[in-house]
């Protein structure tokens, strides 16, 4: 790369703004001007005919799996993944081993995605020590640890008991912390397997009933409404569900949501060979469910797209359906499926999905850095997509280590090109840079 | 092209038929001084059973054996398996030994399904979790038509009020029968069930009415879009059925609340004397085993001259031969074209 | 012999026999049986499904009229001993019935619509070893239009029919198809 490292975006249509091509200078690791004629010498020129350019795209809720569970994904890897998926800050969950609640771990997986540099790595703390749901973490020293962790979740478990679920909303208000619950009423899904209906019935597998679900929501928006403190709602998986935040949100109360690209797009039926690569939890429920969600999400009802991205290695995914492991990829994937479920549909526009998969889950994360549309002082994080590529067979193989993606074989449109991170490229030409 | 027998929903009422009617030209097999067919000599057919299940392991290997194969048993302890191998890598395993076909039974519901990625031979599902056991349905229909569908040629009347139950000689004419018209009521843990589940699919597939008996909590939500009926009221069906099937309970379902005790489950949806006093002359009673006496049978009923329960034993070798030859015995599965 | 279009095949058939000729063969079977089994002791018919079957009942009526004797009647299904069934799917399995007191000391006498390779015959051979020990095992045929390819030979035969490999016979009885006629057409192979 030759020149003073800045570079000049020409062509580009940045959705939401009247131009149609324009071109992008990034300078010092900033937007430093945006227009149809611009000129940097020293510049490093991209051609970005034909490209839409979105702010870096916010994870709320990925699995990076270090520490503990390296075989199916380290930092390193999972945040290569995010990139070329066009995101370029991710939230790690704190279901590691050992498990994220003390600022030792926190800051452990912080300095790991400084170090693999791919993208910014936000670490979420647990909630409750060894995500046991019994005693609360030390949430306020995550907070103020390098780390500055604001996001506090279970995930993968869910803080059942209600008495804990308040005392953690009521305390992270000190810090202007959110609690992300992973809504699931562990007595009402012992043993539960696929989403309880028409297809669990017929194929033999215990049910995971949607009130599980709903039933935590309405409690924890009544308990945020009550405290007055932040309820975030991990990936929503019911019609249900987005009503019942639809209501809680009309009250004015502090509940925010995420759905994943995979409920998006895919129900129970698929699950009719048992392969458990659609296994995951929540479970991919029905088609009513899915048309919910993405009215919801259209509607601002469901406030963003998170992946939930679970990578497992080859056995844990391999085995008779009870046994295998619950969980999806996502990362690479998750612009390509929102542009089918919901840009192909027409009920989002591109400006929309800049909103949804970077605005708002910054704003929600607390991620001051990240999150900014492209304007003149925006910090240097964006996304250059072809929205227009001819759709391609999904491939199993891509950066993550792990090859459990539901859309294997599904033709999907669209690729992500480039992703910028502080003006620096971290995916040119749909590769790591 | 038919390679596998995983669910009841695999057959048509062709392919249903079929079976039923091989089964029936191999009953008199029993009664030779030679109970041997050459007809699979030289295949290899093994019993992968996970589950303790000597009924059905032997009933699946005298099948087998009447026809010449050849049949390796493969049972979980004490192998491989119980120390940690995988289905995939046991699967793999049986490939290497060129198995022609594998009978699997497996605790795990679609164990059967993943078999069949795994090799290249036929699989044949003897029973995955509370999924499906579809040759437990057909020997059930080969019981029930040898009972009661003789004469039927696909839907005239169905003997009732005969006095006898079954009093028919077995088999004659019902050659090319389904069992319409005949009405099924099958009684108990249906939500745990692979009989029941296969029963549903296969037993409407023939053309009969079945009716499933059950406190709520015993059946699956969905079970409106199953073809079948459903009530909660055992007795408002008895002297409707021509057929009464019981399932095992097992107790320790009352552990998870899905009745208040074994005591109240046998007083509402229990086959005793008195319930069995109220069936149509005619009209069977039928369990798959092993049963809980006392609990969802009296012991009266099970011994009763209208209890199928031995017989189902006989057919069950019958069916399952039937089963294999047609799988086995030629290039694949004999084309049924539209249903009869 | 004439040509016709038998709407039975539903192609066109040079008629071999007809239903008078068929009758007069069955007749002069029956008395040739009659004869050569010491007028018929210990005989049983054993008809080969499908059509086999029909022909030994027909059989044993004319018996039973010639001579007052009630000759005992089955059927022999071969399909589970069959040499060629690795080569096509599956076959339906026809009706095996034993008169009383079974095959044992015996003499079985096969009866089947048309010898050609003589497999079917071997088969029914194999299943017999299985039913029992008959005293003897005789073969009567409708029809022998030759090409065996096993050491197999009828012992009574309707009517002898050169045919080529390429040519196919279509025995046809008013019991299974509602006349009675042998046919040959031009297209086909070995069965």
């Amino acid at each position: 790369m030759t020149g003073d490292g800045s570079w000049l975006i020409r062509g580009v249509t940045i959705p939401g703004r009247d131009e149609k091509a324009t071109s992008i200078l990034i300078t010092g690791g900033s937007v430093t001007a945006i227009g149809p004629a611009l000129d940097h010498p020293g510049a490093t020129t991209l051609d970005a005919g034909g490209l839409i350019a979105l702010p870096g795209l916010v994870d709320l809720h990925t699995h990076l799996r270090e520490p503990g569970r390296e075989d199916a994904e380290t930092v390193e890897t999972g945040t290569a993944a995010a990139a070329l998926g066009g995101y370029t800050a991710v939230h790690a969950m704190a279901n590691t081993d050992p498990v994220a609640d003390t600022a030792g771990v926190v800051e452990q997986v912080w300095r790991l995605g400084r170090t693999a540099g791919h993208c910014d790595v936000q670490p979420v703390g647990a909630v409750t020590i060894g995500l046991n749901g019994a005693r609360l973490a030390e949430l306020g020293t995550m907070a103020d640890s390098a780390a500055r962790v604001r996001v506090f979740s279970d995930d993968g478990r869910c803080v059942s008991d209600p008495l804990l679920m308040r005392r953690a909303l009521e305390y992270v208000k000190a810090f202007d912390g959110v609690i992300a619950q992973h809504a699931q009423d562990p007595r009402l899904t012992e043993g539960a397997q696929l989403n309880e209906g028409e297809m669990s019935a017929a194929l033999g597998l215990a049910g995971w009933p949607a009130v599980a679900e709903e039933a935590i929501i309405a409690r924890d928006c009544l308990l945020a409404a009550h405290v007055g403190s932040a309820l975030h709602v991990c990936h929503v998986s019911t019609a249900g569900s987005a009503e019942i935040i639809r209501w809680a949100k009309s009250k004015g109360w502090p509940v925010t949501a995420e759905v994943t690209p995979h409920h998006l797009l895919l129900t129970d039926e698929l699950a009719a060979g048992y392969d458990p690569v659609f296994k995951v939890n929540p479970p991919l429920r029905t088609e009513a469910d899915v048309a919910e969600l993405r009215r919801a999400l259209a509607d601002g009802t469901i406030d963003c797209v998170a992946t939930d991205h679970a990578p497992h290695p080859v056995e844990a995914k391999e085995s008779e359906w009870a046994e295998a492991a619950f969980g999806m990829t996502g990362l690479e994937t998750a612009l390509r499926v929102v542009q089918r479920a919901m840009v192909e549909t027409g009920l989002l526009d591109w400006a929309g999905v800049a909103d949804r998969m970077s605005v708002r889950p910054a704003r929600i994360g607390r991620l001051n850095g990240h999150g900014h549309p492209l304007t003149p002082g925006a910090p240097g994080h964006l996304t250059l997509y072809d929205p227009a590529a001819p759709a391609e067979a999904v491939t199993p193989a891509g950066a993550s280590k792990s090859r459990n993606t539901p859309f294997a074989g599904m033709e999907l449109p669209g690729r992500v090109v480039a992703t910028f991170l502080r003006g620096v490229p971290a995916v040119l030409d749909g590769k790591l840079a | 092209m038919k390679r596998h027998l995983i669910s009841a929903a695999d057959l048509s009422r062709g392919d249903a038929v079929l079976i039923l009617d091989t089964a029936e030209e191999l009953a008199s097999l029993a009664d030779r001084p030679i109970k041997k067919l050459p007809t699979l000599r030289g295949r290899t057919v093994v019993n992968l059973f996970y589950e303790d299940s000597t009924r059905t392991r032997i009933s699946f290997e005298a099948a087998a054996k009447r026809l010449s194969a050849d049949v390796i048993n493969f049972s979980a302890k004490g192998s491989s398996v119980a120390k940690g191998e995988s289905l995939k890598d046991t699967a793999l395993t049986l490939e290497a030994m060129g198995a022609d076909a594998v009978i699997i039974r497996h605790g795990a519901s679609g164990a059967a399904h993943r078999l069949a990625g795994w090799v290249q031979g036929s699989v044949l599902n003897a029973g995955d979790g509370t999924h499906e056991h579809p040759t437990q349905a057909l020997l059930d229909a080969f019981t029930i038509r040898r009972r009661l569908a003789g004469g039927v040629r696909g839907g005239g009347e169905p003997p009732r009020d005969r006095g006898v139950p079954g009093g028919r000689p077995p088999g004659l004419a019902s050659r090319g029968a389904g069992l319409d018209g005949l009405r099924v009521t099958i009684v108990g843990d249906v939500l745990h069930s692979r009989v029941a589940r296969s029963n549903v699919l296969l037993l409407s597939t023939l053309g009969a009415e079945v009716t499933l008996a059950a406190p709520p909590t015993l059946l699956p939500l969905a079970v409106g879009s199953w073809p079948c009926a459903v009530s909660y009221d055992l007795d408002s069906e008895l002297s409707k059925s021509d057929v009464v099937m019981m399932l095992r309970v097992q107790q320790e379902r009352m552990t998870a609340a899905y009745f208040p005790s074994v005591r109240e489950y046998s007083r509402r949806y229990g086959l005793d004397a008195a319930r069995m006093a109220r069936l149509p002359g005619h009209a069977i009673v039928m369990h798959p085993g092993p049963m809980n006496r006392g609990v969802e049978i009296a012991a009266e009923v099970a011994d009763s001259v209208r209890s199928t329960i031995v017989e189902q034993v006989a057919n069950g070798v019958t069916t399952r031969m039937a089963v294999l030859y047609l799988l086995l015995g030629g290039t694949e599965f004999p084309a049924t074209g539209v249903a009869l | 012999m004439c040509a016709a279009r038998n709407p039975v095949a539903g192609r066109d058939g040079l008629a071999v026999l007809d239903s008078e000729e068929i009758r007069r063969a069955l007749t002069r079977i029956a008395h040739e049986i009659l004869e050569r089994t010491h007028g018929g002791d210990g005989v049983i018919l054993l008809g080969i499904p499908t059509r086999g079957v029909p022909l030994a009942r027909r059989l044993a009526a004319r018996i039973g009229e010639f001579e007052g004797l009630d000759v005992p009647c089955g059927s022999l299904d071969v399909t589970m001993h069959r040499d060629d069934l690795r080569l096509h799917p599956a076959r339906a399995l026809g009706r095996t019935e034993l008169p009383p007191g079974g095959v044992d000391g015996r003499t079985v006498v096969l009866v089947d619509d048309v010898l050609y390779s003589g497999r079917t015959v071997r088969a029914a051979l194999d299943a017999l070893n299985d039913l029992g020990r008959p005293r003897a095992v005789q073969l009567a045929v409708l029809v022998d239009r030759g090409h065996r390819e096993l050491p197999i030979r009828a012992d009574y035969v309707g009517k002898n029919l050169p045919t080529s490999q390429r040519e196919v016979v279509h025995v046809l009885l008013t019991e299974v198809d509602a006349q009675d006629s042998v046919m040959i057409s031009g297209e086909g192979g070995k069965r």
